[in-house]
């Protein structure tokens, strides 16, 4: 009764979130056209004399034409011979990063889940505190301490940061997911004399599967998205730049091969675009339970 | 020795319980302690030298206040600052309007409803480098997608280049920051907005409330604390964004993108100049530093308040 909408009303929902959704997907639209035409049409202005304005066919004439083909999906190839590395390196420096940040994301989350000790809200805080701070002040001392070991210009100059800034989200993450699983079945475990450690993981560790993916994926995602602004600063070596990096060299020749260029940014999107789809129902709910109330 | 060792043993569970769990968290410790808290420390005192290129791995003079005196009482400073509590304002206040709005809209009863959710979600999810040279195409004064609409409705009578003059480049770049900030802004909205009670609704539905009035009467407080806490979340980090500013301007045409992340990484990284660098990351340190007691202190009061978790990345 109450959810019931007249007509109008629909129409009106509808049309708002034809227009909400049309500006987040705006960009990947417009970066999907410009892949599909050719260099010189791209570059081309719809065919207008000197004074004439331009009008609804000319303008409606960018989306579609003969001319267009996926073309440029294979010349990419060609003209940045490193870019399936290129892929490669997102891909692998993302994967380094969730597996890294768990080992340490794990047993602390689950000590901030389940035990009650002295300096726990304190340090819980101090964790979510280094949210507040971007890489981008911290840029000077890191490129220091990466350089004193010798670490500059390899994988670990992308890895070691993002680990870092991704543990406090993480703990944040898991802790909430554990605290879900009942005291009890813990109890149960230590009645028949098992030790704390087994019961991590014997007991707890398999119940939270479904939570650790969740944030393993989070953090996945979370890895690949901020790989540019330590790849510029930590790494000149090509063989271990990341796809957002490498992708600038569409942009050094002569003149910016867009097309290819979008091309590459979609297919380089395409790994966390595609775990996203699998995992879309679970990731929003695990990644909002700390917005609703208990 | 055996006393030392007498001493660290457990001598009761809650002391066992302690030792144990900073056991669990001591490596995820170390790992912020050597890659935040220590570069920070380093951050603070390359503040108060002239390190540069030459001097970064030792050797640079003690210069006291003489960075902090040349940063601030640079010409460009009081604009910059200006500039960027300007941009976090801007930028915060559209992604709470548009978040709000889109996660009402996506809360409503209708169908694929699922999907749409879906759909909004790409900008947060897709590397922001990559989401901004989509920002970057659409912006080309002569090919670009808006420059082209724009012509073709009549607001402008050539090509425009978004991203060449002073004014349009910032608010371009607001644009941009909105849209990748929205979804996740939406998103909490939503799940907030779900966890209000449905009987307060039919309440207030039996006594005769209109829909408006609902919103502003049940929902708006219901989920106040979602919005508060989104609202200081959003307003830190749209304050560090670098990304965006970046690869739409680095910070141009002649200065009008160029916010105090912008002028740290521009001193620092492109200028070499790492005493002045650290400077300026220090003032954009104190800053956040006062926004995230504040954000500490909002959270805590909501949690007692309301029994609220908080909201994280």
């Amino acid at each position: 009764m109450m959810d019931k909408y007249s007509l109008l009303h629909k129409i009106g929902i509808y049309a708002s979130l034809a227009l909400f959704i049309l500006f987040m997907l705006l960009p990947f639209v417009e970066m999907f056209v410009a892949s599909l035409r050719p260099i010189t049409h791209l570059f081309s202005r719809p065919e207008l004399e000197v004074g004439e304005t331009m009008g609804f066919v000319d303008f409606m004439s960018r989306f579609w034409s003969d001319t267009m083909s996926f073309q440029a999906y294979r010349d990419m190839w060609v003209t940045v011979p490193q870019l399936p590395r290129y892929i490669f390196n997102s891909v692998f420096i993302a994967s380094a990063v969730t597996l890294l940040s768990m080992c340490f994301i794990i047993p602390a989350a689950y000590a901030y889940a389940r035990f009650n000790f002295r300096g726990k809200t304190t340090s819980l805080t101090l964790f979510l505190a280094v949210n507040m701070f971007s890489g981008a002040v911290l840029l000077i001392p890191l490129y220091k301490l990466l350089r004193s070991y010798g670490l500059l210009n390899t994988y670990w100059a992308m890895i070691i940061p993002g680990v870092a800034f991704l543990i406090p989200t993480g703990i944040w993450l898991l802790k909430s997911f554990l605290e879900k699983i009942p005291y009890e079945l813990e109890e149960a475990a230590f009645v028949d004399g098992a030790s704390r450690l087994y019961t991590l993981r014997r007991v707890i560790l398999p119940l939270a599967v479904p939570g650790l993916i969740v944030v393993g994926v989070a953090m996945f995602i979370g890895a690949y998205a901020q790989q540019f602004l330590f790849a510029i600063t930590f790494n000149q070596d090509r063989d271990y730049m990341p796809l957002p990096a490498g992708i600038f060299e569409f942009v050094g020749y002569q003149t910016v091969l867009w097309n290819e260029m979008m091309a590459a940014s979609l297919v380089g999107i395409l790994p966390v675009l595609l775990i996203f789809l699998f995992m879309q129902k679970h990731l929003i709910s695990g990644l909002t339970s700390g917005a609703v109330k208990e | 020795m055996s006393s030392l060792i007498q001493m660290l043993k457990p001598k009761t569970k809650s002391q066992t319980t302690t030792m144990f769990a900073w056991a669990l968290i001591a490596p995820a410790a170390m790992v912020m302690f050597w890659i935040v808290l220590w570069p920070l420390y380093e951050t603070f005192r390359l503040s108060f030298t002239n390190s540069n290129l030459g001097t970064l791995m030792g050797g640079a003079d003690f210069i006291g206040w003489e960075n902090y005196e040349k940063a601030i009482g640079g010409r460009k400073f009081p604009s910059i600052v200006t500039r960027t509590f300007y941009w976090m304002f801007l930028s915060v206040g559209f992604k709470m309007i548009l978040g709000l709005i889109g996660a009402t809209l996506l809360a409503s009863n209708i169908r694929g409803r699922g999907l749409m959710r879906a759909l909004v979600m790409p900008p947060w999810i897709v590397p922001i480098a990559i989401g901004c040279f989509g920002w970057l195409w659409l912006y080309n004064g002569h090919f670009g997608l808006l420059s082209n609409f724009a012509e073709m409705v009549g607001i402008t009578n050539g090509p425009f280049s978004f991203l060449a003059y002073k004014q349009s480049a910032f608010y371009s770049a607001v644009v941009t920051d909105v849209w990748i900030g929205t979804p996740m802004v939406t998103l909490f909205f939503l799940a907030a907005m779900q966890g209000v009670p449905k009987d307060l609704y039919e309440a207030a539905y039996v006594d005769g409330a209109s829909r408006w009035y609902r919103f502003r009467r049940i929902t708006l407080p219901q989920i106040m604390p979602t919005i508060v806490s989104m609202a200081l979340l959003s307003a830190i980090w749209t304050f560090n964004s670098f990304e965006i500013i970046w690869i739409l301007t680095e910070g141009g045409p002649r200065g009008a993108t160029t916010t105090l992340i912008i002028d740290t990484f521009k001193t620092a990284i492109f200028s070499y100049k790492f005493g002045a660098g650290a400077t300026r990351a220090v003032l954009v340190v104190l800053i956040l530093g006062v926004f995230s007691v504040i954000y500490l202190t909002v959270l805590g009061r909501l949690s007692k308040k309301y029994g609220y978790g908080g909201v994280q990345k």
